[in-house]
C-alpha cells in the first residue's frame, strides 16, 4: 500500500520539523521562552502544519484526478473499431480495468513476469491463459487493443504514482525548510497557526456541504446517463415495472408508478399504525403520566427506535408475515398468498415508527405554555377536554409536523420492505398483496454493481433521485412547520 | 331577593344536592377516564411489540448457540495408521475404523442399531477425512485415547431442536427416515448430545448448502473495521465542525447552508448514501468492492450528522464564564476553546459519539449496495491493514444474506447473528449511559 507509506513519511517529516522549528525558536530567542512572540509549540506547529497540510491537500486532489486523467486518455486510445456492436466505450474501459488489475495481481503473483505483462507485442493467447493461471477473472476473449489499453492504463498508472509520491515527499519539504527558515524569535507563530487550525475546522465543516454535492452530483448524472437510454416520460409515466436480466434495454418496461404506489401503500399503513398508538402514549406520557411512569414508559418505547432495521425486517419475514398468513392465508380468511405483503411490511414499520412519532409530539406538546391550560381548567374544563380543545389545537402544526418527519422515515426506510414486503410490483388495492417499494427496488437492481451501463442498472439512481427529493421535500416542510410553530410560543 | 321569588322558584333542575354529580358531568367524567385509557392502552401496545419483539428474538435466536455433536473416545493405534495409509481408498479405511468404534460404543451399552457407512455420512458427513486430516496433523496423537466431536448435519440438528420431525422428514440424500432410529439410539448411549456452537461465534460464513457450519466470526471483524474507519474519521471530522460552527462560524450565508445541510442529511434516508458510495468511492475512485475500508466511508458521512449534532449541545452546555476567565488570563479564542470548552465537553461528545457508532453498526441499507453481501465473508482477514481493504461483510449484512437464503436452516443464524449483533448494541448504549450517569455536569 504505497498510499499509506506516503502518508506515513509526510507524518514523519512534519513530526521532525516540529522539533526541529521549536528548537530553532528556542535558540534564536537564547533559550529564554519570554523573548519568543509566541510559546514555543506553536514554532513547531508552525512548521508541522506548512509541512503537513499542503502536502495532504495535493494528495487528496491527486488520488481524485488521476483516475480521471488515465481514464479519459486511455479512452481515448480505444479505436472505435474496437468497440463491438451492442457494447459501449464505458464496457470496454470496464474490461480494461480489469484487465489490467489481472495483470496487476498475475504480477504480484508471481505468475507473469513485468516484461510479459508490459510486452505490447506479447501473444494474446499467452497473457490470457497466464491470467487464467493466477485465478484471475477473465470475462470474454483479450482482444489486441483492449490489452494494448491496459498495459498502456497500468504503466501511466505507475508513474502517475511516483510523479505524486515525488512531488509530495518535496513539497512537504519544501513547506518544513522554508517554514523552518522563517523561524525567529518575532516571528508570529501563534497566529499563523491559529489562522491554519481555523481554515482546518472550516475544512472539516464544509464536508456537510461536500457529502450533499456529492449526493446530488452521483445522482443527476446517473440519472442524466439513464434518461439518454430510457425515454423520462416512460420511467415517470409507464404502468408496469418489468426489467428484463438478460437483453440490455429494449424489452425492459421501467415505469416508476407500481413503485411509488407500494411506497405510499406501505407508508400509509405504518402511519395508521403509528400515528394513533405514537400520538396517545405522547399525551399519556406529557399529561397524565407520573414522574415515576415517564421514567420507565418513555426510554423503554424509545428502545424501538434504536432497535437496527434489519432486526424490523427479519421479524417482519419470519414472525409476522407467517402469523398474518395464518389468520387471513388460505387456512383462514383466504385473503393472502404468501407472507410477504403491504400489511406485513406496514405493521413492522408501523412499530418502528412508534417512537419517531411519540418523543417528537411529546417535546411538542410540552411546549405548549402552561397558561393555556390553567385557563381551560379554570373555567371548568376536565384534563381530557382541555387536551382535546386546548393543548391539541395549539400543538397542531407541530404534531403534523412530526407525523411528516415519520412518514419521510417510511418512505426512506429499506430493509423492513426488502424483506418484508416482497418484489413484485403492482398496483393494487389489496393490503395482503405482495408490493415493492422505491427503495427495495433500488437494492435490487444495484446489489453488487460496479459498472453500469444498462438501463437496468442505471435506474437505480433516477429511483435514488426521486426518493431523494420526496424524503428532502417533506424534510424541509416538516421542519419548518416544526420551527415556525416553536417560534409561536417562545 | 325576596321572599316571595324563592317560593315561587320551581324544584327543577335544582333539585338534587349538588354534592351528588348529575347525569352530564358523570358522562364528562366517563369521557376523562374513556381518554386516559386511550393512552393507557397507547403505551401497553407499544410496550407489547416490544416484549413479542424480544420474546421472538430470543425463542428463535438461542438455539443457535448450541449444535448437535457427535462424540466419541476413538483410539488409533500405528499399525492401523500404516494399513490405512496403504490402502487405495484411505479416508474409508478411517471411516470404517470409526464405525467399528461407534459400533463397540453401542454394543457396550446393549444398544443393537444397524449402522452403516451410508447412514454415518449421512449424520456427520464425511467423516474419514476429518479424522485423517486430524491425525495428519498431531501424528504424535497416535495411540492415545482422542474425544472426537464431530458436528451432526442440519437435519440431524433440526431433528433435536424440533424443525424436522418425524412426520415432517422426507427421506433425501440429506437424511432418511430409518436414519432418525439410529439417531435415537445414539442419543439414548449418551453418543450423540448438544454443545455450545462455538464455530457460530468465530467461524466464517459457509456456503449456501450448508446452513450448520456458517458463523458470525468473520463478519464481526468486518464491522470490527469499519467501526474503526468511522471513528477514525468522523469524531476528529465531526469534533472540528462542531467546534467552528459553535465556536467561530460568523453569521453568513455559507455558515446557514452548512447548517442546513447537516440538518438535512441527518435525514437523508440511508439507501442515498448507499448510492453514493458506489457512485463515489467505487465507480469513480475504484476503490475495492465489498472492502470495510468503503463500508467504513459511507458510514463516517452517514454519523457525521449524529455527531456533530451531540457536539454541538455539548459545547453549548458548557457556561461562557469559562470561555470569558480563559481570554481574561489571556488565553487566545483558540487557546479558550482548545484547552478549556473542550475538556469540560468530552464526556458529553464521547456519549454522542458512542450513539452514533451504535447506529452506524445496525445500518444495513448502504452496505447492500456496496457489494457486503452475498458470499464474502469466507474467512478472517490476512492482517491488520488488509482488513480494511480484503472483502468481508458487516454484521447486519451477514444477517441479511442468511435471511435471504432459501434453506430455513439459515434462519435460526440469521436470529442468533441478531442476538449479538443487539448485545454489541447493548454493550454500546450501557457504556455511553454509565459515561453520561459518571461524567456529566450540570452547570
Amino acid at each position: 500500500m504505497p498510499v499509506l507509506w506516503l502518508i506515513l513519511i509526510v507524518i514523519a517529516i512534519s513530526a521532525v520539523g516540529f522539533v526541529s522549528g521549536r528548537s530553532r525558536a528556542m535558540q534564536s530567542a537564547g533559550g529564554e521562552i519570554r523573548n519568543l512572540h509566541s510559546l514555543p509549540n506553536f514554532y513547531g506547529a508552525n512548521v508541522a502544519l506548512k509541512a503537513a497540510i499542503p502536502a495532504f491537500g495535493l494528495l487528496v486532489l491527486w488520488l481524485l484526478a488521476q483516475p480521471l486523467f488515465v481514464n479519459s486518455q486511455v479512452s481515448g486510445m480505444i479505436p472505435d473499431t474496437a468497440i463491438k456492436d451492442g457494447s459501449s466505450r464505458s464496457l470496454v474501459m470496464a474490461e480494461v480495468r480489469r484487465t489490467a488489475a489481472g495483470l496487476d495481481a498475475a504480477v504480484a503473483q508471481g505468475q507473469m513476469t513485468e516484461q510479459v505483462a508490459r510486452n505490447a507485442n506479447a501473444d494474446i493467447a499467452e497473457i490470457t491463459q497466464g491470467l487464467k493461471d493466477a485465478g484471475q477473472v477473465v470475462t470474454s476473449e483479450i482482444t489486441q487493443p483492449i490489452l494494448n489499453a491496459a498495459q498502456s492504463y497500468r504503466s501511466m498508472n505507475a508513474k502517475g504514482h511516483w510523479v505524486m509520491s515525488i512531488v509530495l515527499v518535496l513539497l512537504a519539504l519544501a513547506g518544513a525548510v522554508v517554514s523552518w527558515r522563517q523561524t525567529r524569535s518575532d516571528y508570529r507563530a501563534r497566529n499563523v497557526v491559529e489562522k491554519g487550525v481555523s481554515v482546518l475546522l472550516l475544512a472539516a465543516a464544509s464536508i456537510a456541504v461536500l457529502t450533499t454535492v456529492g449526493i446530488v452530483l452521483s445522482l443527476v448524472f446517473n440519472t442524466w446517463e439513464f434518461f439518454k437510454l430510457y425515454p423520462a416520460s416512460e420511467f415517470f409515466f409507464g404502468l408496469t415495472w418489468s426489467p428484463s436480466f438478460s437483453g440490455r434495454g429494449g424489452s425492459s418496461a421501467l415505469g416508476i408508478l407500481p413503485l411509488l404506489w407500494g411506497t405510499f401503500y406501505i407508508s400509509l399503513v405504518a402511519l395508521l399504525v403509528a400515528v394513533p398508538i405514537g400520538l396517545f402514549a405522547a399525551i399519556y406520557l406529557s399529561e397524565y403520566a407520573s414522574p415515576r411512569v415517564r421514567a420507565v414508559a418513555k426510554p423503554l418505547l424509545e428502545i424501538l427506535a434504536g432497535i437496527p432495521t434489519i432486526v424490523y425486517g427479519l421479524f417482519a419475514l419470519l414472525t409476522v408475515g407467517p402469523l398474518l398468513l395464518s389468520v387471513f392465508g388460505d387456512d383462514g380468511l383466504g385473503w393472502m398468498k404468501a407472507g410477504t405483503a403491504v400489511m406485513t411490511a406496514g405493521l413492522v414499520m408501523g412499530v418502528m415508527l412508534i417512537p419517531f412519532v411519540s418523543s417528537l409530539s411529546d417535546d411538542i406538546i410540552n411546549a405548549v405554555p402552561q397558561a393555556m391550560r390553567d385557563g381551560s381548567y379554570g373555567l371548568g374544563a376536565t384534563q381530557s377536554e382541555t387536551i382535546r380543545q386546548v393543548v391539541l389545537p395549539a400543538a397542531l402544526p407541530g404534531i403534523v409536523g412530526a407525523i411528516l418527519l415519520a412518514a419521510s422515515r417510511a418512505i426512506g426506510e429499506t430493509m423492513i420492505v426488502v424483506l418484508g414486503a416482497g418484489a413484485a410490483a403492482r398496483l393494487s388495492l389489496n393490503p395482503f398483496e405482495a408490493m415493492t417499494t422505491v427503495t427495495a427496488k433500488i437494492v435490487s437492481q444495484l446489489t453488487g454493481d460496479a459498472d453500469f451501463a444498462s438501463p437496468e442498472a442505471l435506474v437505480a439512481f433516477a429511483l435514488g433521485m426521486t426518493l431523494f427529493i420526496l424524503t428532502l421535500g417533506l424534510n424541509v416542510f416538516a421542519l419548518y412547520i416544526v420551527r415556525k410553530y416553536r417560534e409561536q410560543y417562545e | 331577593m325576596t321572599d316571595a321569588s324563592m317560593q315561587n322558584a320551581e324544584p327543577g333542575r335544582h333539585s338534587v344536592s349538588l354534592m351528588a354529580t348529575d347525569e352530564h358531568t358523570r358522562k364528562r367524567a366517563r369521557a376523562e377516564k374513556r381518554f386516559r385509557a386511550y393512552g393507557i392502552v397507547a403505551i401497553a401496545t407499544g410496550l407489547f411489540f416490544l416484549v413479542v419483539l424480544f420474546t421472538s428474538i430470543l425463542k428463535e435466536g438461542i438455539p443457535a448457540f448450541t449444535r448437535t455433536v457427535v462424540s466419541v473416545d476413538f483410539t488409533l493405534t500405528e499399525q492401523q495408521r500404516e494399513e490405512s495409509e496403504g490402502v487405495l481408498l484411505k479416508t474409508k479405511a478411517y471411516s470404517d475404523l470409526f464405525i467399528t468404534a461407534l459400533k463397540s460404543k453401542l454394543d457396550e451399552r446393549g444398544l443393537n442399531t444397524e449402522v452403516d457407512e451410508v447412514a454415518i455420512e449421512r449424520l456427520l458427513g464425511k467423516v474419514g477425512g476429518t479424522i485423517r486430516t486430524f491425525y495428519t496433523q498431531n501424528p504424535d496423537k497416535i495411540g492415545e485415547q482422542i474425544e472426537f466431536d464431530l458436528a451432526a448435519s442440519s437435519r440431524v440438528d433440526g431433528y433435536f431442536k424440533g424443525r424436522v420431525s418425524r412426520d415432517t422428514i422426507q427421506d433425501s440424500r440429506f437424511l432418511q427416515k430409518s436414519d432418525l432410529e439410529l439417531v435415537d439410539a445414539l442419543e439414548e448411549a449418551g453418543i450423540i448430545k448438544q454443545a455450545f456452537n462455538w464455530p457460530f461465534i468465530t467461524g466464517a460464513d459457509s456456503g449456501v448448502d450448508n446452513p450448520g457450519g456458517a458463523g458470525i466470526g468473520a463478519s464481526v471483524i468486518g464491522s470490527f473495521f469499519m467501526m474503526l474507519v468511522v471513528l477514525g474519521l468522523s469524531l476528529p471530522i465531526g469534533v472540528a465542525a462542531s467546534i467552528y460552527l459553535e465556536e467561530f462560524a460568523p453569521r453568513n450565508r455559507f455558515t446557514d447552508l452548512i447548517e442546513v445541510n447537516i440538518s438535512n442529511l441527518a435525514a437523508v434516508p440511508s439507501i442515498v448514501f448507499g448510492i453514493l458510495g458506489l457512485a463515489v468511492f467505487i465507480q469513480f475512485m475504484h476503490l475495492p468492492q465489498s472492502a470495510p475500508l468503503v463500508g467504513g466511508l459511507v458510514l463516517t458521512l452517514m454519523t457525521l450528522p449524529t455527531i456533530i449534532i451531540s457536539t454541538r449541545a455539548s459545547l453549548k452546555a458548557v457556561p461562557p464564564s469559562i470561555r470569558d476567565a480563559a481570554l481574561g488570563v489571556g488565553a487566545s479564542k483558540m487557546q479558550a476553546v482548545f484547552h478549556h470548552v473542550l475538556p469540560l465537553a468530552a464526556p458529553g461528545i464521547l456519549t454522542g459519539t458512542i450513539i452514533g457508532l451504535a447506529q452506524a453498526l445496525g445500518e444495513t441499507a448502504p452496505l447492500l449496495l456496496i457489494g457486503m453481501v452475498g458470499f464474502v465473508a469466507r474467512g478472517y482477514p490476512d492482517g491488520f491493514l488488509a482488513g480494511f481493504t480484503e472483502p468481508n461483510s458487516a454484521m447486519p449484512a451477514q444477517i441479511y444474506t442468511w435471511a435471504a437464503r432459501a434453506d430455513a436452516g439459515f434462519y435460526e443464524k440469521a436470529w442468533g447473528g441478531i442476538i449479538i449483533l443487539l448485545m454489541f448494541l447493548l454493550t454500546m448504549n450501557i457504556i455511553a449511559i454509565i459515561l453520561r450517569r459518571r461524567f456529566e455536569r450540570r452547570w
